[in-house]
């Protein structure tokens, strides 16, 4: 019986788990319900993949109301990648951010901070399993309104600063997208996505819906960072809590591309949005100056997660870059990429917070020589490191290898020329941590620091580890994003 | 273009615009909030009144009414003034910390203590 409320189940957990945790105060008791609600949410996300493997579509109609008119949440390949790949993520980070929490969060906040976790957890879950317009938004609001208070946890004052320009380019952002819905549920009388898209299909020279589809990729690109709306992530990921910074780099923007895929997909369809407007030109172009600009001023950065905050906009560069060729191969190679870059962002920004557990920062200047005392850490961020740049036997280079296969195929060697080039300018700023941690003599301070808790460090080589897996044997993830390819590609869902 | 027969959308336009403006014209992180609620508010505007028919009732059938307005919009809309509320409630209490923490709420006087603030490591590592 439960089987059948699988869908449901892996949000309404997380959802109901939060004022649990709020009224019950205690910050171990939080943590514990987090954990086994994100491990539950886990094993709930697995078997919807399992179900829908064979290209089926699960509907479930809230409350029994049935679609149209209700709400509808509808797991299909694509989804159900996505819903695996946030609730693996969320399971590992949990573990992983007991220590770093409460190094970092006053003890008094811990059971509030884990309340937000888990709202946050059930905001990207629902945002992603979702079917209506409507009840995408509000879950948009309500993983970002938990992401704007968890950031604003961070020890440093700039935290604050952080969280409140976020709070007000996210705040246009969602509601660029609620306009943008609001469009379109003028237009087709319904805020079912797959109904919309019926209703949809051929109309693509009417203002309204031209226009709703601007304001929603607007909206949605302010959300997922796409460069010139990245300016919200940089200072928020360098700033918020450790675990916060990579939780939230691991899942945060990419289901934000998953909600831009959706709307170019499935509701306003391939031919509309590529054929008809030139997207692919504009997406190519933003996507190639997201890789070159925040590369390089990713070198320039004192501060290492801010450098690795620039990083990740180059890399959502890269995704989108996939997006832009409008073919399977580059919509595959733009959802590996989406896989491949939360595993190494998460694995980097977990292991940094083992450095700003021992050393209180993470600035050029003071982690000289680190590498001598936390060997497995800094090995650990270097591995990281090749798979942004795109080593073989990493993540990275099953990214970039397929992005050169779609570019090649849409004949534009040019871009991947300039894919391979934008892999020196990740050279080089993973080289400056290289330089500062294995070539430099450590400072008196640093000398004193002892390796990273275990139970920090076991999940982040989890994920380093998965990165290399992953890179070796790509089946499995090349495999699951070619078919949530095929499955966003028929169109209507 | 009859300006008159679509009065409502250039009051939705024109409370979007003004909103808009504010977050991105004013550098005191109150008034941004105010252009953001206002901002927010054009989209109330936007989904209410193409739901409203002129002389229509509630959609509650009954002899003598033929005429209904939709209850969904305002459904809807009930939903997004909760989100509203819950920004403007979030970003007032941030800027109740961040007056704390730099005794301003001026943007460019934050700014200004920021570029010459940088956090020092731990002195006594554990």
């Amino acid at each position: 019986m439960i089987a059948q409320h699988l869908p449901a189940l892996q949000v309404v957990l997380p959802l109901i788990a939060a004022p649990i945790i709020v009224l019950a105060r205690r910050g171990t008791f939080a943590w514990l319900l987090a954990a086994i609600v994100s491990w539950a949410g886990l094993f709930v996300s697995a078997a919807l993949l399992a179900q829908v493997a064979d290209g089926a579509v699960i509907s479930y109609a809230m409350g029994s109301w049935p679609p149209p008119w209700g709400i509808e949440y509808r797991i299909d390949r694509a989804n159900a990648f996505l819903l695996v790949l946030v609730s693996l993520i969320s399971a590992v980070m949990v573990v992983y951010s007991r220590l770093s929490v409460a190094a970092e969060v006053p003890r008094e906040r811990h059971y509030l901070f884990y309340a937000l976790y888990s709202l946050c957890l059930a905001g990207l879950l629902g945002i992603t399993a979702t079917g209506d317009g409507f009840n995408l938004f509000v879950f948009l609001e309500i993983s970002s309104l938990a992401s704007y208070v968890l950031i604003a946890l961070g020890r440093d004052r700039r935290a604050l600063m952080a969280a409140y320009q976020y709070l007000i380019m996210g705040t246009i952002g969602a509601t660029f997208i609620v306009i943008g819905v609001g469009l379109l549920y003028l237009m087709t009388g319904t805020l079912n996505l797959a109904d919309m898209a019926v209703r949809l299909r051929g109309v693509h020279e009417v203002r309204p819906v031209l226009a709703a589809l601007a304001f929603l990729t607007v909206g949605i690109c302010l959300k997922l960072a796409l460069f010139p709306l990245h300016l919200w992530l940089p200072n928020a990921y360098a700033y918020a809590p450790s675990a916060v910074a990579a939780f939230l780099a691991a899942t945060a923007t990419k289901v934000s591309v998953y909600v831009l895929l959706r709307f170019y997909y499935s509701v306003f369809g391939e031919s509309v949005v590529f054929s008809v407007l030139p997207m692919g030109q504009v997406l190519l172009a933003l996507s190639l100056a997201a890789i070159f600009v925040a590369s390089t001023v990713a070198i320039f950065q004192q501060d290492i997660k801010r450098m690795f905050a620039y990083s990740s906009v180059a890399q959502i560069g890269y995704i989108t870059l996939g997006l832009s060729f409008d073919s399977a191969t580059g919509l595959t190679a733009g959802i590996v990429h989406l896989f491949n870059h939360a595993l190494t962002k998460g694995a980097l920004f977990m292991l940094l917070g083992g450095i700003v557990l021992r050393l209180g920062g993470v600035r050029f200047e003071h982690i000289g020589g680190i590498a001598r005392v936390m060997p497995l850490t800094s090995f650990g961020i270097v591995l990281g490191g090749l798979s942004l740049i795109g080593v073989p036997a990493t993540v990275g280079f099953i990214s970039k290898w397929n992005l050169i296969l779609a570019a090649l195929e849409s004949g534009a060697w040019w871009i991947a020329f300039a894919i391979v080039l934008s892999s020196l300018l990740a050279v080089i700023y993973v080289w400056r941590f290289v330089e500062a941690a294995y070539f430099r003599e450590p400072s008196a301070v640093v000398v004193k620091l002892n390796e990273a808790p275990l139970e920090m460090l076991i999940p982040s080589w989890l994920m380093i580890a998965a990165c290399i897996y992953f890179g070796l044997d790509a089946t499995l993830t090349v495999g699951s994003a070619a078919q949530a390819a095929v499955t966003l590609l028929q169109g209507v869902r | 273009m009859n300006v008159a027969a679509h009065f409502s959308y250039w009051i939705t336009i024109f409370v979007a615009i003004a909103g808009l403006y504010i977050v991105i014209a004013r550098g005191n992180l109150l008034k941004k909030l105010v252009g953001l609620a206002i901002f927010q508010t054009s989209v109330y505007l936007l989904y209410i009144a193409p739901g409203k028919l002129i002389g229509g009732t509630a959609p509650i059938i009954a002899d003598g009414f033929q005429v209904y307005s939709n209850p969904l919009p305002h459904v809807l809309i009930l939903t997004a003034i909760v989100v509203g509320v819950a920004t403007l409630a979030l970003g007032l209490a941030l800027v109740v910390r961040i007056r704390e923490a730099y005794g301003s709420i001026e943007e460019d006087e934050i700014l200004a203590q920021d570029a010459t603030f940088t956090t020092d490591i731990r002195s006594d590592p554990s």
